[in-house]
């Protein structure tokens, strides 16, 4: 389709009234990919590390995720098996093959049936890592690779994710330097700010439209 | 989507009549207009942070072919493809070629205002693929067979028992007897159906709030997840976004994401926001292996160079239409093509042409409430009025409106006459009015009454209220 290319393109340059080779005038655009600047940013995240958290776990609460607040990830499989508890689910919860949950001595809660995988549509339950959380809106940031299928994120009813304090940041942008830094841009970067919901039956809020009904954070208070 | 547009008057005439849609419509009032005042009242940056969307937009659109090549760099680096197409017709061909290259069944659909803007779900049931839609507004109204009527609402105008009615059609497979009067009911039985068909697919397609320059990542925003099922599940994703989607980098599109949400539902963000780039890399455990990205024109480009570019800066957020006396009155069918409301009075003469469209840019009454809540600042009343006068130039209005408009000017020539004119017809409307505060229909200006809910008057005039205050000496100190 090199023609229609061709043609918008010069359509736009000559909108623009520029040089139809387009070479002129793009040093500024090109330098801002680069150097990607922040704008304005919500004076609401500028408070030290602990009143981060405690700003992460209100919006995360005014949005119905559930927070758990754990001290150390000992306490994690004890957690996972109340949630499950409280809400009458069965023992299976389907894992992220990721180190940081697999460090995890999940023999502390010996009911728990965990398989581990991506989802194929028929698990009531997973359990992920998140990779950071920003405190200004209460939102979880998990990405695909191989050890975090984007599935467990958005099949299964309920979606548990294992968070550390220590991975919440104050804005999306202290995020994005953190993704930067880990490596090229992930196939799925998702930002999740509460369960599934809609508005779309007579603009009634109803939870569980197509992703998980809950979503419940097991915080690690590793801070 | 074939365009009705020139049967506004029909068809706002219609709307009024309707009570079930009447009803629906005052919820806006309650829900959308009453949440983003509130959202916007939480963040003390959001006045500034619209001037800085304001300049994002302006800044990319400056240099939106530099944005667009580099974009398509990015998303080749990932492995990824970006299709131009310079029309809709070239954009569903485009489409269609990639689903049979993988002949392609069904195919289940994010919902995307350019895949209604192309006439997308005709074109694939005509060629033998069936689209599902899987937002839970669009897949009712698909069921009822209607174009969405709010951009980010678009079942809006549709009652739980008519979605009660549309559902025991369609799922013949269910109990008929079934019980589906709450909406959590209904919202269940979509669910389940759904929940196949989103595994089954062998395409999934989704629009694009935004493309990201820097990193060759289409975004998706949704409150439902539908969005993230249809574009991970099935082998290939084709995301389908016109030109002015792009932005340059990560921190851009994040400041406007902070404007989206807390305008469109007033909702501090979104529940689902995802950035896809490329398909699935060889390590990952799920995901598409295709990844394609349509990028529609469709006149665009052109737009680019005359008055009405501010309109590109749109991210179609909705508060236009939530806030407009007129799309509240008449709801989104009656502007007859894909885009309703204040946004669309200006988008659909871009796009469709001033001669089908040209009742939609006085489908206003010129009251500024859109332009003092769009998030992108885009001055609507003005570009309203300037295909209002384009209209009038090429001779497209009628004798009888042409004849108004000479007298308007006939008074604007002589204020005096014109204050003292407006200020009798205004105090003998406000007796007239004030017991219900709205008209839906006036004896002596039935050219304009018959289609629009002209607001009742206060008693007084804007200019004579204005004096009245200057004379206490209350403005200014
Ligand atoms: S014109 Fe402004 S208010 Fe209307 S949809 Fe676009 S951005 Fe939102």
């Amino acid at each position: 389709m090199t023609s229609s290319r061709d043609a918008i393109l010069g359509r736009l340059r000559n909108s623009l009234g520029r040089d139809i080779d387009g070479e002129d005038a793009h040093g500024e655009p090109s330098a801002r990919l680069d150097k990607h600047p922040r704008g304005i940013i919500p004076a609401r995240v500028n408070r030290d590390r602990g009143r981060q958290k405690e700003l992460f776990v209100e919006m995360a609460a005014a949005v119905a995720t559930t927070v758990d607040r754990v001290e150390t990830a000992d306490f994690v499989p004890g957690a996972v098996g109340d949630f499950l508890a409280r809400h009458n689910l069965g023992a299976d919860i389907r894992m992220a093959p990721d180190d940081r949950l697999s460090e995890i001595d999940w023999s502390k809660r010996p009911t728990l049936a965990i398989t581990s995988g991506p989802s194929a549509g028929n698990d009531e339950v997973s359990v992920t890592a998140a990779f950071a959380a920003i405190a200004e809106t209460g939102t979880l940031l998990l990405h695909s690779g191989p050890s975090s299928p984007t599935t467990l994120n958005f099949l299964p009813e309920n979606h548990i994710v294992v968070l550390r304090a220590s991975q919440i940041v104050g804005a999306y942008e202290d995020a994005w330097d953190q993704l930067r830094a880990a490596g090229k841009m992930p196939r799925a970067v998702n930002l999740i700010t509460g369960p599934s919901r809609t508005g779309d039956i007579e603009q009634t809020i109803m939870l569980g439209a197509h992703g998980p009904r809950r979503l419940h954070i097991i915080l690690v208070e590793d801070d | 989507m074939k365009a009705t547009t020139r049967e506004f008057k029909d068809n706002a005439r219609a709307a009024l009549a309707d009570v079930g849609l009447q009803t629906a419509l005052e919820k806006m009032e309650t829900g959308f207009v009453v949440n983003r005042a509130n959202a916007a009242a939480k963040l003390p940056e959001f006045e500034a942070l619209r001037d800085q969307g304001r300049d994002i937009k302006n800044h990319t659109l400056e240099n939106l072919d530099f944005y667009l090549e580099a974009f398509e760099a990015k998303v080749q680096e990932a492995g990824g493809h970006v299709h131009w197409a310079a029309t809709s017709e070239e954009a569903r061909n485009i489409i269609l070629d990639i689903c049979r290259s993988v002949d392609a069944k069904t195919v289940t659909k994010g919902k995307s205002m350019i895949a209604e803007e192309i006439g997308l779900n005709d074109f694939l049931e005509e060629n033998g693929i069936a689209p599902i839609e899987t937002d839970l507004g669009e897949y009712i109204i698909q069921l009822r067979n209607e174009p969405p009527s709010h951009i980010i609402a678009p079942a809006i105008h549709v009652s739980k028992s008519e979605v009660a009615d549309a559902f025991h059609e369609a799922h013949t497979e269910l109990d008929p007897g079934r019980n589906l009067d709450e909406p959590q009911a209904l919202l269940d039985e979509a669910r389940a159906m759904l929940r196949q068909k989103y595994i089954d697919a062998d395409v999934g397609i989704t629009g694009a709030n935004y493309l990201i320059a820097e990193t060759g990542s289409s975004v998706i925003v949704t409150n439902e997840g539908n969005g993230d099922l249809t574009q991970t599940l099935p082998k290939i994703h084709i995301a389908v976004a016109s030109l002015e989607k792009v932005v340059p980098t990560l921190e851009d599109a994040t400041a406007l994401l902070r404007l989206l949400a807390r305008s469109a539902t007033g909702q501090e963000f979104s529940s689902y926001t995802t950035f896809s780039t490329g398909p699935r890399r060889s390590q990952d455990p799920d995901g598409p292996e295709q990844y394609h990205v349509v990028l529609l024109d469709n006149g665009r480009a052109n737009l680019l160079g005359t008055e009405v570019r501010d309109v590109m800066r749109c991210i179609r957020c909705g508060a236009c239409m939530n806030h407009c006396p007129v799309y509240s009155s008449v709801g989104g069918h009656a502007y007859g093509w894909v885009y309703p409301g204040p946004i669309g009075s200006v988008l659909t003469p871009t796009l469709i042409g001033v001669e089908e469209a040209r009742h939609l840019p006085n489908a206003s009454t010129f009251c500024g409430r859109c332009e003092s809540v769009c998030p992108m600042r885009i001055p609507l009343p003005k570009l309203m009025r300037h295909y209002r006068e384009k209209a009038f130039e090429e001779k497209l209005s009628p004798v009888t409106e042409r004849a108004g408009l000479g007298l308007w000017a006939f008074f604007a020539r002589r204020p005096s006459l014109y204050r003292w004119s407006t200020g009798l017809i205004i105090s003998v409307l406000g007796v007239l009015g004030r017991r219900r505060g709205r008209f839906r229909s006036l004896p002596f200006t039935k050219g304009w009454t018959q289609y629009r809910d002209l607001p009742a008057p206060r008693g007084q005039s804007f200019q004579q209220q204005w004096a009245a205050r200057s004379g206490r000496r209350t403005l200014g100190t």
